[in-house]
């Protein structure tokens, strides 16, 4: 199929960055997307031109690092799924697809459609961990009884791969979400105990140093969210900060 | 940081100051509906609550500015997280599809500034001509005079469209605000689905109810 690309292209941080149009010929619907940016990029460099800068790693929908917000919609129009897990077929012959990079303040551009999200990992040194002695002595966790709600909770909240589209899909450019998933797989259990309020505190601290916007409860980001991460973490963000604050 | 600014400047508990002042009003229009509403049925009632209710000095010195103060500091704290909000995305996207997320929750200012104008016509309406009579004019008290001036102002139809653009936008700004305030607040269990659907009922019946009492006296005098 032959398809219309309408992509965002910046030098780097600091240039202006505008859409530039390019077609594209021959598309085969069982290509994903980032191939189908890949034969793109393979005819740019033929032509000697820049290639598009865009992120991935694993391409298997388990990284988080893949990003891109295809016509208005982080991942694209696919529900619970990664770029890398779009395929071409979603798309009809002579569509137009929009490719922005996910837009926050937080989430500097660094070329083309390559966002920094290392404001992800600095909300998760400020608390997203257990403080434990690896002397050797270690308890073995499975050793630990957890309710088996609770464990399922804390699993579903640690699926959270930190990709971002929730901060992309959200009006506000919120990043509670995943803040919320970061906080609740401790929360619910017995190791994330003993710096429950401190890491409640200082995440969402961090969080808000980083610029990101507050929650309206709109509920964009749960719907974009390649983990389908509920809202009820977001609920439980809310308690544990207050807890942290009020208790 | 002082504990105050470190839990009412983060995002949260922003939040969760708007959502207390919120939950205050909803539970205000609740109180205010049912005065209202002796108006349908008795005169003589809707007198009496009204005279109680405007010499009272618990409530005129106390739940009156508690009342205004929530609906100010609610509007303001509005305004901030709006500017916090948009300030959040500064270069926007060429093309956006806001999915699921309903129209009303992206758009919760707009909602919001129609009510404010709605209060500040509703403050010219009843409450400056009210200072104006017990404070200022100081004029005698008269018990059964409420009635009349309630159904002299619906008679002008100009007013009571006003009225009813309004409370429609109330009821959808109760539609997502209502239940955004329990979750705000860190409420989300099982009982939520039930919930939700009270909030619902209540941001369409409350609103209904005043618009339902301005259409009443305007067909009827
Ligand atoms: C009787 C009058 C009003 C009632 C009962 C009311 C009720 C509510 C409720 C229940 C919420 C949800 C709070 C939360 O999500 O935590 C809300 C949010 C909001 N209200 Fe109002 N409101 C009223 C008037 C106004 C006015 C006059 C404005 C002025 C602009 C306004 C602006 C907003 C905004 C911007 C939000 C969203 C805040 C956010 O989630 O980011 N409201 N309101
Ligand atoms: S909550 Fe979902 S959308 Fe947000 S970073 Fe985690 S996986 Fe990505
Ligand atoms: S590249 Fe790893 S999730 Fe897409």
């Amino acid at each position: 199929m032959d398809l219309k690309l309408k992509i965002w292209r910046q030098k780097n941080s600091s240039d202006q960055g505008q859409i530039v149009d390019y077609d594209i010929k021959g598309v085969s619907p069982d290509m994903s997307f980032l191939e189908m940016l890949d034969v793109l990029n393979t005819e740019l460099i033929e032509k000697g031109d820049d290639p598009v800068a865009f992120d991935h790693d694993c391409r298997e929908g388990i990284c988080g690092m893949c990003s891109l917000q295809i016509n208005g919609k982080p991942h694209g129009p696919d529900a619970a799924i990664t770029t890398c897990q779009l395929h071409m077929r979603k798309f009809n012959d002579g569509d137009t697809i929009y490719i922005e990079p996910f837009r926050s303040r937080a989430f500097p551009v660094v070329k083309d459609l390559v966002v920094d999200r290392s404001a992800f990992d600095r909300i998760q040194h400020a608390g997203g961990y257990i403080s434990v002695n690896t002397s050797g002595n270690t308890q073995d966790a499975n050793a630990i009884p957890v309710n088996k709600d609770n464990a399922d909770h804390a699993f579903d909240a640690a699926t959270c791969i930190g990709c971002g589209a929730c901060v992309a899909a959200c009006k506000n450019a919120s990043a509670m979400l995943f803040v919320s998933a970061k906080v609740s797989q401790y929360a619910l259990l017995p190791q994330g105990q003993v710096e429950r309020k401190k890491r409640a505190e200082q995440m969402v601290a961090q969080m808000d140093a980083e610029g990101f916007g507050a929650c309206t409860n709109t509920g964009a980001c749960s719907a974009e969210c390649p983990k389908e991460i509920s809202l009820t973490n977001i609920a439980r963000l809310n308690r544990e900060f207050l807890n942290s604050k009020f208790n | 940081m002082s504990w105050f600014s470190s839990t009412f400047s983060s995002s949260i508990g922003r939040k969760f100051a708007m959502a207390l002042s919120a939950l205050f009003l909803v539970f205000f229009l609740l109180m205010h509906l049912t005065t209202n509403m002796l108006s349908v049925f008795s005169a003589n009632a809707f007198n009496e609550a009204s005279h109680f209710m405007g010499t009272n000095p618990v409530v005129q010195f106390l739940l009156q500015p508690v009342l205004i103060a929530a609906v100010v500091f609610h509007f303001v704290m509005g305004f901030i997280l709006e500017a916090k909000n948009k300030a959040a995305r500064p270069v926007k996207y060429a093309k956006k599809d806001t999915g699921n997320a309903t129209w009303i929750s992206q758009n919760m200012i707009y909602s919001g500034l129609v009510i404010l104008a709605f209060l500040v016509l509703h403050f010219i309406d009843f409450w400056v001509p009210e200072m104006n009579y017990k404070y200022i004019e100081q004029l005698p008290a008269v018990t059964d005079r409420y009635y009349g001036e309630l159904v002299h102002k619906f008679q002008n139809p100009v007013r009571v469209v006003a009225y009813v653009i309004a409370f429609v936008l109330l009821s959808l700004h109760l539609l997502h605000g209502f239940q955004s305030s329990l979750q705000s607040s860190g409420i989300n269990n099982k009982f939520t689905p039930g919930i939700k659907k009270f909030t619902e009922i209540y941001a369409i019946a409350i609103p209904l109810g005043f618009v339902l009492i301005a259409i009443y006296h305007f067909i009827n005098h």
